[in-house]
Formats: structure tokens, sequence, C-alpha cells
């Protein structure tokens, strides 16, 4: 085996496995508090991505858009929340589930309504261009900027979760909702707020993936699946599952890429399975939560 | 108007078999009605498990494909030259391909296993696609013959569209009849009983993970046998019989007719292809709006067109 072939499909396999961290841990913290699995996280994946294309055409800044793109699906998320999750608390986890995916049908129509059927192609800023030589290989400047990029947002958001009241009020209200009630909390803000945050993320994902894969509207529909498969494994509602499993997952598509093409979007599934077997709940995941 | 309903509720095979004997002559045009019915046998399938069962797949596109490949292949790929080996095949293979998968998706319970369902179609859409040599891969799977139907030395000829609504009619009444007997036998019964408190029949003694998984296997077996005969409608399993879009419309189809009630799925898949039918004629992005109806019916009428109309009656559910 030759290790210089090797690694940069590791490194690719990385940067793809921080996509699927990206998206999974909005999974991952949505449903945690709210027992809602969002099946519209990958459209609004694909809308970071076409938003990221649009504001770049009108504000000419990569870098105004990287901000803005994720702003505005996490402001979309909060609509989500508040005009139509909000209406099924009460009912039971499959409806939020039902609603969510017939929302992504109209979020990728709509898509296709506007941008047309035939996807776009997103160029990285010029100051991320070309390739950096990282001594053993060369790999692509805007990949590196990505997996900083996601490191950094991940370390805000365990600061956030674990640093600050408000996270504090997370934790405690995935735990025991009923009980932060009784303690005078208002849920119903840290829902909209999470929610959001969700959203958001999906949101950066799909800007973060823009110059790389391009915009088109089908594209969340392969990366949601998965991201159920990432938070299955990673075990639901852990943020650090999230991680270790996208990362993994990553290396899993990366690698049997390069051994074996045709196995490439099987493995995953494979190696879903396989933990299924050993550890029903995931790797971090506790037994019976939300079940 | 009460005794036709009351009789309706009494004998629904035979109200559905009385239906759908005319259904022909009153869709816009007949090779619609073989999609309704073929697409109503999967819907209905699919209600067995989530109407009935409590268990939401997102995941049938599966058995439908399983269906449509395992009747297609060894209508196409084989010597044998017989019909009914090739219908039988369709729902067998799928009922092998629902208990292995199955047995995996009830591992976990809940939302979970929506998730699983669903990832495990994807994954057997995958292998279809890159097993080209045995699938066709992406052109789909050609060469079905459109055999004669033979029974007991009599021969016809199924290339009229109505000749083979009927062949299919016949086949769906006797899943509908089969389907009735499952949900009116005892283990019926503790299928509603585990939709409505898995925790309190398991305490009843049931095996609760084998009963559903049971559930599973005629639900997939039902979805096996739509996909077998929507293979034989089109001549040809285009590989995205097993992608997710199939399992969606599936679902879609179910509730808008009806969750857990017995005609729903019927009604649903019709509303769905006739919608389908109309609003393509205007747009291309009929999805969007089957989209927000499907919305709106999640929203305000979870329990479907069916079932609504039925909640309004006063002989329970049909």
């Amino acid at each position: 085996m030759d290790l210089a072939a090797v690694l940069p499909q590791v490194f690719t396999g990385l940067v793809l496995g921080m996509i699927f961290v990206l998206l999974a841990i909005g999974l991952s913290l949505i449903f945690g508090l709210m027992t809602v699995v969002n099946f519209a996280h990958g459209s609004l994946y694909m809308l970071g991505a076409y938003f990221t294309v649009f504001l770049l055409a009108y504000t000419k800044s990569f870098w105004v858009a990287l901000v803005v793109a994720p702003i505005l699906v996490g402001g979309l998320g909060f609509a989500i929340e508040r005009l139509l999750i909000r209406r099924l608390y009460g009912r039971g986890p499959d409806d939020p589930l039902l609603l969510t995916f017939g929302l992504s049908l109209v979020l990728i129509e709509t898509a296709k309504l506007i941008w047309g059927k035939i996807g776009l192609t997103l160029d990285p800023p010029r100051a991320l261009a070309g390739a950096v030589d990282l001594g053993f290989m060369a790999f692509p400047l805007y990949r590196l900027f990505v997996i900083a990029v996601t490191i950094v947002v991940l370390i805000g958001l365990w600061a956030f979760v674990n640093r600050t009241n408000v996270g504090l009020i997370i934790r405690a209200g995935s735990r025991d909702p009923l009980m932060v009630r009784a303690l005078g909390v208002d849920l119903n803000r840290i829902w909209l707020l999470v929610f959001g945050v969700g959203c958001g993320l999906a949101g950066l994902a799909g800007a973060l993936a823009g110059p790389m894969r391009g915009a088109y509207a089908d594209m969340g529909v392969t990366m949601i699946i998965e991201s159920f498969v990432v938070v299955v494994v990673g075990g639901m509602g852990s943020l650090l599952g999230a991680v270790v499993a996208g990362i993994m997952m990553g290396q899993v598509v990366g690698l049997t890429t390069f051994f074996a093409p045709k196995l490439a979007e099987i493995m995953v599934f494979v190696v879903m399975a396989v933990v299924l077997l050993i550890r029903p709940s995931g790797i971090f995941g506790e037994a019976g939560l939300a079940e | 108007m009460r005794t036709v309903t009351e009789w309706v509720a009494r004998h629904p095979v035979f109200a559905f078999a009385l239906a759908f004997a005319v259904f022909p002559f009153v869709v816009p045009y007949k090779a619609l009605a073989a999609q309704v019915l073929i697409f109503g046998l999967l819907a209905m399938g699919f209600n067995l498990l989530y109407g009935y069962t409590g268990l939401l797949s997102f995941g049938h596109a599966a058995y439908y494909g399983l269906g449509a490949y395992g009747t297609g292949l060894v209508l196409a790929k084989t010597k044998l030259g017989s019909l009914w080996l090739g219908v039988l095949a369709g729902p067998l293979l799928a009922m092998v391909g629902g208990a292995v998968i199955g047995f995996f998706c009830l591992r976990r319970r809940g939302i979970y296993f929506a998730m699983l369902t669903l990832a495990f179609a994807q994954l057997l859409y995958f292998v279809a696609f890159h097993l080209a040599d045995l699938t066709g891969g992406d052109d789909g799977l050609r060469g079905i013959p459109q055999l004669p139907f033979q029974l007991l030395g009599w021969s016809i000829p199924l290339e009229s569209t109505l000749a083979f609504y009927y062949f299919a009619y016949v086949l769906v009444v006797l899943a509908v009849a089969a389907l009735k007997r499952i949900l009116d036998s005892p283990f019926g019964t503790v299928l509603q009983a585990i939709r409505e408190n898995p925790d309190r029949a398991a305490a009843c003694g049931y095996d609760v993970n084998r009963i559903k998984h049971l559930s599973f296997v005629f639900s997939a077996t039902f979805a096996g046998l739509a996909g077998g005969l929507d293979a034989l409608r089109l001549a040809v399993v285009p590989v995205e019989s097993l992608y997710w879009t199939t399992s969606g419309q599936v679902v879609i189809m179910t509730l808008l007719g009806g969750a857990g009630t017995f005609f729903g799925p019927f009604v649903g898949a019709g509303t769905y292809l006739v919608l389908e039918d109309r609003l393509s004629v205007f747009t291309e992005s009929w999805p969007l709006v089957i989209g927000l109806i499907f919305m709106a019916f999640v929203l305000f009428l979870p329990k479907g067109i069916w079932g609504t109309l039925v909640g309004r009656l006063p002989i329970g559910r049909i």
C-alpha cells in the first residue's frame, strides 16, 4: 500500500467528515432537546449552498456570504419552528418527521423553480485558491479552511452548551423538560433558539460545501440520509457521538472511494449495520432515549 | 345510505372488489386504473406496518423494488417462461428482504426505526445501481416479456390495458382479503394493541418484537407483490423503484388517504396519482403542490381523507 497515495484520501475523507459533523450535530442537538427529527435538514443544507452562490454574486464577497447564508438559513429555521413544528408538540414523534419530510419536498422543488434544475458552480475565494504544501503532500487550501472552520465552530458550540446559562438550560431540558418548566423556564424560547441554531449549522455546512461540490437542488438528499446514519451510529442526542461518527463515516467514504469506488456509498450502511448489531444504541448513545 | 355504509363496513372486501371492478371506466384513462390499483396495494402494505402496528417505515421502496426485481429477473433472465413463477418470485424476494432488514431495523424503536428503514432502502438502491450486469443499473432492467395468463388450459394475452388490469385486480383482491383475514385474526388485534401501547402488550405476555417482525414481513410481502405487478405493467424495472422518492410517495399516499383505515391507502393512491396526472399538465413543479397538500394534511387533517369521512359516520372504523 502506497502511503503517499492514501494520505490525500484520508484528508478528503476528513473534509467530508466535517460536513457530516456539522449536519449531524444540528440534527442531534434538535433531537436531543425536542425529540424532533428534522427531515428538512438536508434541504436547509442545500439552501445554505444556494444562498452562498446568490450572496456571492450580490455582494462580491465570499466572507460576507459565508457569514450571512447560515444566518439566513437559521432564520428560516426559526420560522419553521415557530409556524410549523410548534403546532405538533403533544403529538407523536412521527408527526414532525412527516411534516418536515413534506417541507423538504417543497424546499427542493422551490429551489428548482428559482435556480433551475441544473446545478450552479461556486469558486473558492481567491485567498483560499490553490494548494498548500503540507511537507508530505499538497492539499487544496480551501479544504484545510473547511476543517479549521468546523473545528472553531465545534469549540464555540461546546463552550455554548457547557459554559453558558442558556447551555445549562439546554442540557437540563434534554434530560427533563417538565422539571425545567416547573422551575419557571420558558422552554418555548429555548426550543426556538436550538432549532434555529441547528438549522444554521446545516446552512453553514452547505455554504462550506458549495465551493467543493457546487449547488444543486438534490444535493441535500443523500447528505440527509448519510447524516441520519451518522447520528444513528454516534448515538442520537450525543454531540460527542455526532463528532466521532461523522469523522469516522468521512473516513469510511474517503477510503472506500480509494480502494473500491463502487462500494463507497454502500460501506456507510454496512458500517451502520455492524454498529447496530454490536451496540444498538450507537457508540455514545444511551439506550431508551426517545424510543 | 345508512344500510349501504353498514354493508360496506361489514363486507369491506366485497365492497372493494365491487368498486374496483368498475374503476377503469371511472378514471380519466384506463392506464391510470392499474397504477392506482398497484400503488394502492403498496400503500396497503405500508399501512399494515404504520397504520395498524404503529411503525413508520421510510423505506418501503426496498420491498417494492425487491418485488419488481424478483419478478423482473425471473421473467427476463431465466428461461422458465412462466408468468406465475414470476409473479410469485417478487413477493417472495421482498419477504426475505423484509425478514432480514426488519431484523436490523427492529433493534431500534421509534424515530430510529424510520431512519434505519430509509438507510437500508438506500443501501439496496446503491447495490442495484452498481450490480449493472444483473439489474441493468441506471438503464433499468429491460426485456421483461409480456407472457399470456395461463390457467387450466386457458390462455389469455395480457397485452391490452384492460386485460392486465383485471389480472392485477384478481391478485389485489386476494391480497386485500388476506389483509382483512390478518387484521381480524388474534394476531391482527395484537398488532393494534402494540400500536396503542407496546409496553402493555408486552406485559400481557406477547413477544412484541417477534410480532412486529412478522408484521414487517407481511407488509414487505404485500409491497413486493405490488412491485412485481408494476414490473409486469411497465415491462421494465427502473432503478428508481428502490430510490427514497418511492418510499416518500407511499408515505404521502397513505397519509392522504388515511393511515390505519382499511380503504385509506387506495383512496390516497388514487388521489395522489390523479393529482399528479392533472397537475403535471400545468406545471413541472407538481411535487411542490403535492408537498404543500401533504403538509396541510399532517397539520390539519392527520386522519386523511377516508379517515375523516369515516370518522363522521356512526358505524366505526372501515
